[in-house]
């Protein structure tokens, strides 16, 4: 037999018969050092990252960590400096269109239209999306009554609330059926009761279409509440990613925090203590993760008296993703955030009864 | 389809935005009146600028001419104030191209402006003893595609000018570089050519797109009493090479990505 042919069937059997009995669940999306400079500023570092279908997957950081860069690369709105990304399968630059069509975004800042009505919106973005004209219809009424706006479909957008605003852009998301729907902070700058809301929304949104949901926050117990998996983002490059308990037990630990003015000086005497694992210096005095807490916290207040350190309070608890965040980065999160929203948007969030 | 259902829903939300805004719609109607009444009306008795053509007689082509010239760039404010709102963002990640978002966007503002020029003729048909002017269904009719044509591109150059202006404020500087320099240089309400006009003024006036479109209609509109500057074809061609150009130039601005 000639060689060539043989090379030619084992090639047929490899590509035709036995490959595809492999199925290989691509990743929802794939990042390979994914890198953009704005002037010589490098706001997403190498960034490299894979979701799998059907997580939620979250990028946990402070504002101008480059989360929305990331997000704006991955959405196609931002040219990448280098690196590459894949969504669904298809690359970032050269198949942009594809990607477009096979994700839904709900973005930072408001971006819809408010002289068009609820419904309006939703049908702009159903013809934006090629929706056949025939299941329209259906596909509006349901996300409407999914978000609960269906009584207020045919109010002018500028009659909505923060939240049901919020809600309409995340049901406009849906509507084309993406298979990434990605939601960049979606309850900056809403009250705490719009919030449990939206996030009761969005878990059951998981529940009844098959999706995958990339969320960006700075809100620890967002991301906590949320994500089946979290990457915490600082100066655009992930510090550290895994599920959120698993990112809790790294500091294999509990937390102690004081309160006190002489953080320096207690600091300084409790170093070398045995069970203190790190020290870390926050805002009104001291944040400790230690090992075995319990026993710990005596001692320490002990010390503190010894040493003449007046300590104000003091509290144990178990570590949360904002200690995480700590632990990783030496720098407390920032919790400002609702400020940060630009012109407009800024003006129009205030506006927003 | 996906391009022509697309083209088709964002001309749709132009138009309608456009339709809800009542005080827009009232105010465009005294901008006109005011140059038509006080302007046109009470120089009329001061200046002769044609031999055949009474004041009001000559600027009223000129004053649809300055109404599209006007409410097309405004109409770019549009993409300015989409951008500052946001919603500029959920069009530019639609999976439609460039090309038809920006035609979209344009036939939908041209839609707008071709409302306050036919509103012109109207104010002009109302006013006709007044102003000593004859107008017709049948001039309408004759001006319309001329008004289309000069319509797109100015439009697009409103847009285009939007998408590389950063905010909102200095939109103001459209009005000191573009409208008033293309508003006086378009012959609009004074001639520009002719005996005892500077020759560098005649000149200038010619890289005036607006010239061939207030020449063309004021041919129509004029009749035999108006002697064109240029022929009705000539003007015609002008202003479509104008269009093709703009077009082309915004969608290339729009398509710009960081």
């Amino acid at each position: 037999m000639h060689k060539p042919f043989l090379e030619a069937s084992l090639l047929l059997w490899l590509n035709v018969i036995a490959l595809p009995k492999v199925t290989i669940l691509e990743n929802a999306i794939e990042t390979n050092e994914l890198t953009k400079c704005f002037n010589g500023l490098v706001a997403v570092d190498k960034l490299t990252i894979s979701v799998e279908q059907g997580e939620v997957f979250g990028l946990l950081g402070p504002n101008g960590a480059g989360k929305t860069t990331t997000i704006s690369m991955l959405c196609t709105i931002l040219r990448p400096t280098s690196g590459s990304a894949r969504v669904n399968g298809f690359d970032v630059v050269k198949q942009a269109t594809d990607v477009r069509k096979s994700i839904g975004i709900v973005f930072q800042d408001p971006s819809i239209d408010d002289r068009l009505t609820g419904r309006e919106n939703l049908y702009m973005h159903a013809n934006l999306y090629d929706v056949p004209p025939s299941e329209q219809k259906p596909r509006i009424d349901r996300v409407l009554k999914l978000v609960e706006l269906d009584t207020r479909a045919d109010d002018l957008m500028r009659t909505y609330s923060g939240g049901m605003r919020r809600r309409l852009e995340i049901a406009r998301g849906l509507i084309h059926y993406p298979k990434v729907l990605f939601l960049d902070e979606p309850t900056i700058g809403l009250d705490p009761q719009t919030r449990e809301h939206i996030w009761a929304y969005i878990e059951d949104l998981r529940k009844a279409h098959e999706v995958t949901i990339i969320l960006t926050t700075h809100y620890m117990d967002e991301a906590d509440r949320l994500s089946d998996r979290i990457a915490i983002m600082d100066y655009g490059k992930i510090v550290a990613s895994d599920t959120p308990a698993k990112l809790k037990d790294t500091l294999e630990g509990d937390v102690i925090s004081i309160k006190t003015k002489d953080a320096d000086k207690l600091s300084s005497v409790l170093t070398g203590t045995a069970g203190i694992l790190k020290i870390n210096k926050v805002e009104d005095g001291l944040d400790l993760t230690v090992r075995g807490g319990k026993a710990l916290l005596p001692r320490i207040v002990e010390t503190a008296a010894k040493n003449g350190i007046f300590i104000e309070s003091v509290s144990l608890r178990e570590p949360n993703l904002a200690d995480v965040f700590l632990h990783y980065t030496g720098r407390a999160i920032r919790a400002e955030g609702s400020d940060e929203l630009h012109g407009m948007s800024a003006i129009r969030r205030r506006q927003i009864k | 389809m996906t391009e022509i259902r697309g083209l088709y829903t964002l001309w749709l939300r132009e138009v309608k935005r456009y339709l809800r805004d009542r005080a827009r719609i009232i105010s465009s109607f005294v901008q006109p009146l005011l140059w038509l009444v006080i302007f046109g009306k009470g120089l009329s008795t001061f200046v002769t600028v044609h031999a055949n053509l009474t004041y009001p007689q000559y600027i009223f082509p000129g004053i649809i001419g300055q109404t599209l010239l006007f409410t097309s760039m405004f109409m770019g404010i549009s993409v300015i104030w989409d951008r500052e709102f946001g919603f500029l963002k959920e069009i530019m990640v639609a999976p439609i191209s460039q090309f038809s978002v920006f035609l979209g966007k344009m036939l939908g503002d041209s839609t707008d402006a071709l409302i306050q020029g036919t509103m012109v003729f109207v104010l002009g048909a109302l006013l006709e003893t007044f102003l000593g002017i004859s107008l017709s269904l049948s001039v309408f009719l004759q001006c319309l595609p001329i008004m289309i044509l000069i319509t797109f591109g100015l439009v697009s150059v409103g847009l285009t000018v939007a998408s590389l202006i950063e905010s909102l404020e200095s939109f103001g500087v459209i009005q000191s570089f573009i409208n008033l320099p293309l508003f006086f240089l378009s012959g609009a309400i004074i001639p520009l050519s002719g005996p005892g006009v500077p020759e560098w003024l005649q000149i200038v006036s010619r890289f005036d797109p607006l010239t061939y479109g207030v020449d063309a209609l004021r041919t129509i509109i004029g009749g035999k009493a108006w002697k064109p500057l240029y022929p009705l074809y000539f003007n015609i061609t002008v202003i479509c090479i104008f269009d093709v150009a703009m077009i082309l130039i915004g969608t290339l601005m729009f398509s710009r990505r960081k």
